[in-house]
């Protein structure tokens, strides 16, 4: 059975990588994700300048939920630099950075520091939606927005490919889609947390994380990962590779995901419930699947469901 | 699918059935509740509005929870403001947590406020009829905390030490342990839980006398659960928060960090 997936060039020994703003601080922190079997991971939101990010509480869950508004903390590019060069010495899987900014031409800024440091592939992070106070809506709420982030920071990107994180909270995440398309993303990351949630503690009555709100994600969210994805695999035609990521804890989680649409999977909240080896446990769990199917090549489940309505119809 | 009770990843505000004031500036909390914990393993703290933050757990009998805390930021001011009654969040506990067997030799050295874990470790172990030289060290003998339930448990023996010496050893607590070991007395297992160059020390001299040792190592946490990876330490990558705060030595040695530096919230490198 073949895992492996080869991506604008890039190849991952296995579609599971770790999703951005878990756990992937530092080079060692990516080093380690590696060695417990992610096929690829994916650098914490990098900021051109330093981000404090939100007080505690920032993360909470129950088992079917998480809530968060970490809120993006970085220290900036010096530290970008100093860890990605550090893990860029040896680079045990493909590392995808994750870039953030509060406006256009801090995305050029921050996209062109980085893509001197060489990474598989450039994130663009313009969804998530727990700095709303700081940010407005993000960008990627609207399709010309989004459209324009895209294009000038393709225009720094050089060879790097550009992936758009795309938001589920998006109007139409197809009609987003389809405008990055347009502007020269080369693929996606779909979806961002979902909402912006809340809950709020029962005696005191007040909201339990420090921000009020913070974006949804595990379990709950992966119907909605499903259809954003199929709704961006179709609106694109499936020209262009999904990063499948939103609700993702076992191996048929994962092929589901890949049946919408995704070429590859982030995984990040996972981590908290099934431990840091959940990447080689969703992997072994693919490989069990498709050996009892007789699926020879994970590559062909991708955009499954697409090929299987259009043959009925 | 999860393994971890509710309580440990959703705060919920609970009351404070009694306060404790242990010197100038620490106190200790007695919560309501019970969260099951073991020696070494923390708690997070919440007050809404405020802050949430890790504190070591200083007991846990299966219907209350105790927290002693010394009185140093925002969330700690408020704390101590609290009065019986009031409610602060409570989850956990997080982390690892010390680990021996019954009727082992220990050694528990404990720096400032780790004076109240060792206690938990002490009470917990007498119960499993090891003996204890417990060595509570701390600036000066106003700072010292726990001393009399200590002096309550059988099978210890207590020693303290001052950086001042104005109560006990005058140096550090790693001098006595030094000097008990080179007095011929032998122990299965050193715990430590204080400053990290103390911890430094301890691990260097259990090491080079070939004792086992477990450490509680502190680093900038902010979900306690892993996921956020604020708390990962160079070269490993492990979370602190899931993989310690309490580290057998073996792994403190690999921890090229340790002694040296540490990250703050936005993962930036601070030397000790």
């Amino acid at each position: 059975m073949n895992l492996s997936q080869t991506i604008l060039g890039v190849t991952f020994e296995n579609p599971t990588v770790l999703a951005s703003g878990i756990w992937g601080i530092t080079a060692a922190s990516w080093r380690r994700v590696a060695e417990n079997g992610a096929g690829g991971v994916t650098t914490k939101s990098l900021w051109i300048r330093e981000h404090r990010g939100h007080q505690n509480p920032t993360v909470i869950s129950t088992e079917h939920w998480t809530l968060n508004a970490v809120g993006l903390p970085d220290a900036g590019p010096e530290k970008a630099r100093e860890e990605i060069g550090e893990y860029m010495k040896d680079k045990p899987v493909p590392l995808i950075a994750n870039i953030v900014a509060g406006a256009v031409d801090d995305f050029v800024a921050i996209a062109e520091e980085i893509v001197k440091l060489s990474p598989d592939f450039l994130e663009v992070n313009i969804s998530c939606p727990n700095v709303d106070d700081e940010f407005g809506k993000p960008f990627a709420c609207s399709a010309p927005d989004a459209a324009r982030v895209t294009k000038e920071v393709k225009a720094v990107s050089k060879s790097i490919p550009v992936f758009i994180k795309l938001s589920p909270n998006a109007l139409s995440i197809a009609d987003v889609a389809v405008a990055c398309a347009e502007a020269g993303a080369d693929g996606f990351t779909a979806i961002n947390t979902v909402g912006p949630g809340m809950a709020i503690d029962l005696r005191s009555r007040m909201p339990i994380l420090a921000n009020k709100v913070g974006g949804l994600s595990g379990p709950a969210i992966k119907p909605i990962s499903v259809r954003c994805i199929a709704d961006v695999y179709k609106a694109t035609e499936g020209k262009l590779p999904i990063i499948g990521t939103g609700g993702v804890y076992t191996g048929e989680d994962a092929l589901e995901l890949m049946l919408a649409g995704a070429s590859l999977i982030g995984i990040g909240t996972a981590i908290g419930d099934r431990g840091q080896d959940v990447f080689r446990k969703v992997c072994e769990e693919m490989n069990a699947w498709c050996e009892k199917e007789g699926i020879k090549n994970i590559a062909e489940m991708v955009g499954g469901m697409h090929k299987e309505l259009a043959s009925r119809s | 699918m999860s393994s971890i009770p509710l309580q440990t990843r959703l705060p919920r505000t609970c009351r404070i059935s009694a306060i404790k004031q242990e010197t100038e500036h620490v106190r200790t909390l007695t919560f309501e509740i019970s969260l099951g914990a073991r020696p070494g393993q923390f708690a997070m703290l919440w007050i809404p509005g405020v802050d949430e933050k890790p504190f070591s757990i200083a007991y846990d009998d299966g219907k209350h929870c105790k927290v002693t805390f010394f009185t140093i930021g925002a969330l700690s001011q408020a704390l101590a403001e609290k009065k019986v009654g009031d409610l602060v969040g409570v989850r956990g506990p997080f982390g690892t947590f010390y680990e021996w067997e019954k009727g082992q030799k220990l050694a528990l050295l404990a720096g400032g406020y780790g004076a109240a874990p060792m206690y938990f470790v002490a009470k917990e172990a007498e119960k499993d009829r090891a003996t204890l030289d417990v060595i509570v060290g701390a600036r000066s003998k106003e700072h010292l905390l726990y001393l009399k339930e200590l002096q309550s448990l059988s099978n210890t023996t207590l020693h303290i030490a001052t950086d001042d010496g104005s109560q006990g050893f005058k140096g550090y607590n790693v001098q006595v342990l030094q000097s008990l070991i080179e007095e011929g007395k032998s122990f299965d297992q050193v715990f430590a839980c204080g400053p990290e160059m103390m911890l430094k020390a301890v691990s260097d001299l259990t090491a080079r006398h070939k004792i086992p040792s477990q450490l509680s190592l502190e680093r900038y946490m902010k979900c306690g659960y892993g996921l956020c990876g604020n708390c990962v330490v160079d070269p490993l990558g492990i979370r602190l928060c899931v993989e310690g705060p309490v580290v057998k030595n073996e792994t403190c040695r690999k921890i090229t960090e340790f002694g040296k530096y540490h990250r703050d919230s936005v993962g930036r490198k601070h030397e000790f």
